[in-house]
């Protein structure tokens, strides 16, 4: 297993807060990464300081692979409650966006390119949304399109902020399963308040509730959520998989 | 028809039809921009802190528009920067802005002897009086913005959607934003010589509302704008002349009757498709 990116004795906030600290951890590929934790823990930070939008106030982030640091090699997934749904702007436009890491400021956009993007759109069942605008999308459709956006790159790593939130169980599960197969070219770190699903889908879980623990098992134990200090649901695998509601005191 | 020859045999109208082509053009592009952004309060801002400029300008004796683009730009550029670096609501910097610049002006037009030449004109515009030099500028402007956003139209279009996106991608987001809104601020100062300060908000919204009812592409309604500014200003000019009323305002009455009419019109096709789909 290739090291893609490793964050050493990290800390990072904003002005003179500190949100996180302590982060030693390191993202290799074929990772699939489950983060949780309280609201406010630092999830969100987490993430920007991976994506370069936010320099750590202590410690490192070193990038393993040629284009990780520019980002031309990573695919995101914002939340999509903060997109302007009525910013003219079509399906076809949004997806291809995507690329803008590769291409100049000036470039046009290939034939071949656009033939990817819709070849997307058809994997994701979208092929009639090619020419309509984001205004026409369902919140579904719009997630979807989202991810083509995120994955047309080829990504050496995939980043998904709370993708489940906004969407029907249906397409939920789907985007899941989505990711299943995703995870055999790339690296995913995705994050959730909801682990209860998706813990079915991930190797590992990173708890971030100010500090941060990483835990290589999709199974935490409550004796470990304790010495966590994270107030989530107990997680475990039966036949049927299921979590067990617990919070804990602090 | 009569009326319609008479207005081509004098060089100041043909002037200001010039004008009215070069307005409907910068301000159909940069107020899609405007428009899709969400930035028509702060375009608004700009608009009237230029009186500021303006006032100066009077005071020291140079171009009034000289200084409402020295104004314009810095205020642009400074709203951006003090929501940013002074943590206030970026509406809350605008409203301060935009009553600050005209204060300055009042207080530099009020201590300035003698009286204001041309005063009503910047405010309400007067596309009749522009000069030659007022239309070199606009042609300049509007061969810049041109050249701006067929270079970089796919980039400005990307940035403006998801700012945040583009970020992850090491897009100068910063750099294009602060770029678009020195076009938008001259973009304002040069066409206030036609449609005032107190009118020229509307040709960078209304012509981009009637383009938006029928097409929902950036491009398009860049495209539709434009036409519907032309037609705007044109009718408006014409409706000026014949009943010798103030020309920003006629343009304006025109224009908002397009819109009732376009709206009218789209609800009457939906209407119309509703009924053919039960059937």
């Amino acid at each position: 297993m290739k090291k893609l990116i490793e964050l050493k004795g990290l800390s990072a906030g904003y002005d003179e807060e500190i949100i996180l600290k302590h982060v030693n951890f390191s993202i290799y590929e074929k990772d699939f990464i489950g983060i949780i934790g309280p609201n406010g823990g630092g999830k969100t930070t987490l993430l920007k300081i991976i994506l370069g939008l936010l320099k750590p106030i202590k410690g490192e982030i070193t990038y393993f692979r040629e284009g990780l640091d520019k980002m031309s090699t990573i695919g995101y997934l914002p939340q999509s409650f903060a997109m302007d749904r009525k910013f003219p702007i079509s399906v076809c436009d949004v997806v291809l966006s995507g690329l803008m890491n590769r291409k100049g400021l000036v470039s046009k956009y290939t034939k071949a390119e656009k033939e990817l993007a819709y070849e997307l759109l058809v994997e994701t069942g979208l092929e009639g949304l090619w020419k309509k605008h984001l205004g026409e999308l369902s919140g579904g459709q719009l997630q979807r399109v989202l991810l083509c956006r995120a994955i047309i790159s080829s990504p050496d790593l995939l980043i998904l902020d709370e993708p489940g939130t906004y969407v029907d169980n249906k397409f939920e599960g789907e985007l899941y399963e989505m990711l299943r197969d995703l995870n055999e070219r790339m690296a995913i770190i995705i994050v959730s308040h909801d682990i209860g699903i998706i813990s079915y889908y991930i190797k590992t879980i990173a708890c971030v509730n100010r500090n941060f623990h990483y835990h290589e098992s999709n199974v935490i134990t409550e004796k470990q959520l304790a010495a966590y200090n994270c107030p989530i649901q107990l997680i475990t695998h039966g036949d049927v998989p299921h979590t067990v509601l617990k919070k804990h005191q602090n | 028809m009569d009326a319609l020859f008479e207005i081509f045999r004098y060089q100041f109208l043909l002037k200001a039809m010039l004008a009215a082509i070069f307005t409907s053009v910068s301000c159909g592009i940069i107020g899609t921009y405007i428009v899709s952004k969400r930035i028509v309060f702060l375009s608004g801002g700009i608009t009237h802190a230029s009186f500021g400029g303006i006032g100066i300008g009077y005071f020291l004796g140079i171009n009034p528009i000289l200084g409402a683009a020295v104004f314009a730009v810095l205020t642009a550029l400074g709203i951006e920067l003090v929501t940013k670096k002074a943590d206030i609501r970026e509406d809350s910097v605008i409203g301060m802005w935009w009553s600050f610049g005209m204060a300055i002006g009042i207080i530099f037009i009020f201590i300035t002897p003698g009286y204001a030449p041309n005063l009503m004109s910047y405010l309400f515009g007067s596309i009749l009086t522009v000069t030659n030099l007022d239309l070199y500028m606009m042609l300049i402007l509007n061969v810049i913005m041109v050249l701006f956003f067929l270079a970089f139209f796919k980039t400005i279009l990307y940035v403006s959607f998801d700012p945040e996106y583009a970020r992850t991608y090491r897009a100068p987001v910063q750099l294009i934003n602060y770029i678009l809104l020195g076009l938008v601020a001259l973009t304002i100062v040069l066409n206030i010589r036609v449609m005032g300060i107190i009118l020229i908000i509307s040709l960078l919204t209304i012509p981009q509302t009637i383009a938006n009812l029928f097409t929902r592409s950036f491009r398009n309604i860049i495209f539709v704008s434009i036409l519907i500014a032309l037609l705007g200003c044109f009718a408006g000019l014409f409706i000026s002349y014949r009943f010798d009323i103030p020309s920003g305002a006629s343009i304006i009455f025109t224009l908002v009757m397009m819109f009732i009419i376009a709206r009218i019109y789209r609800q009457l096709i939906k209407a119309w498709l509703l009924r053919k789909q039960v059937r």
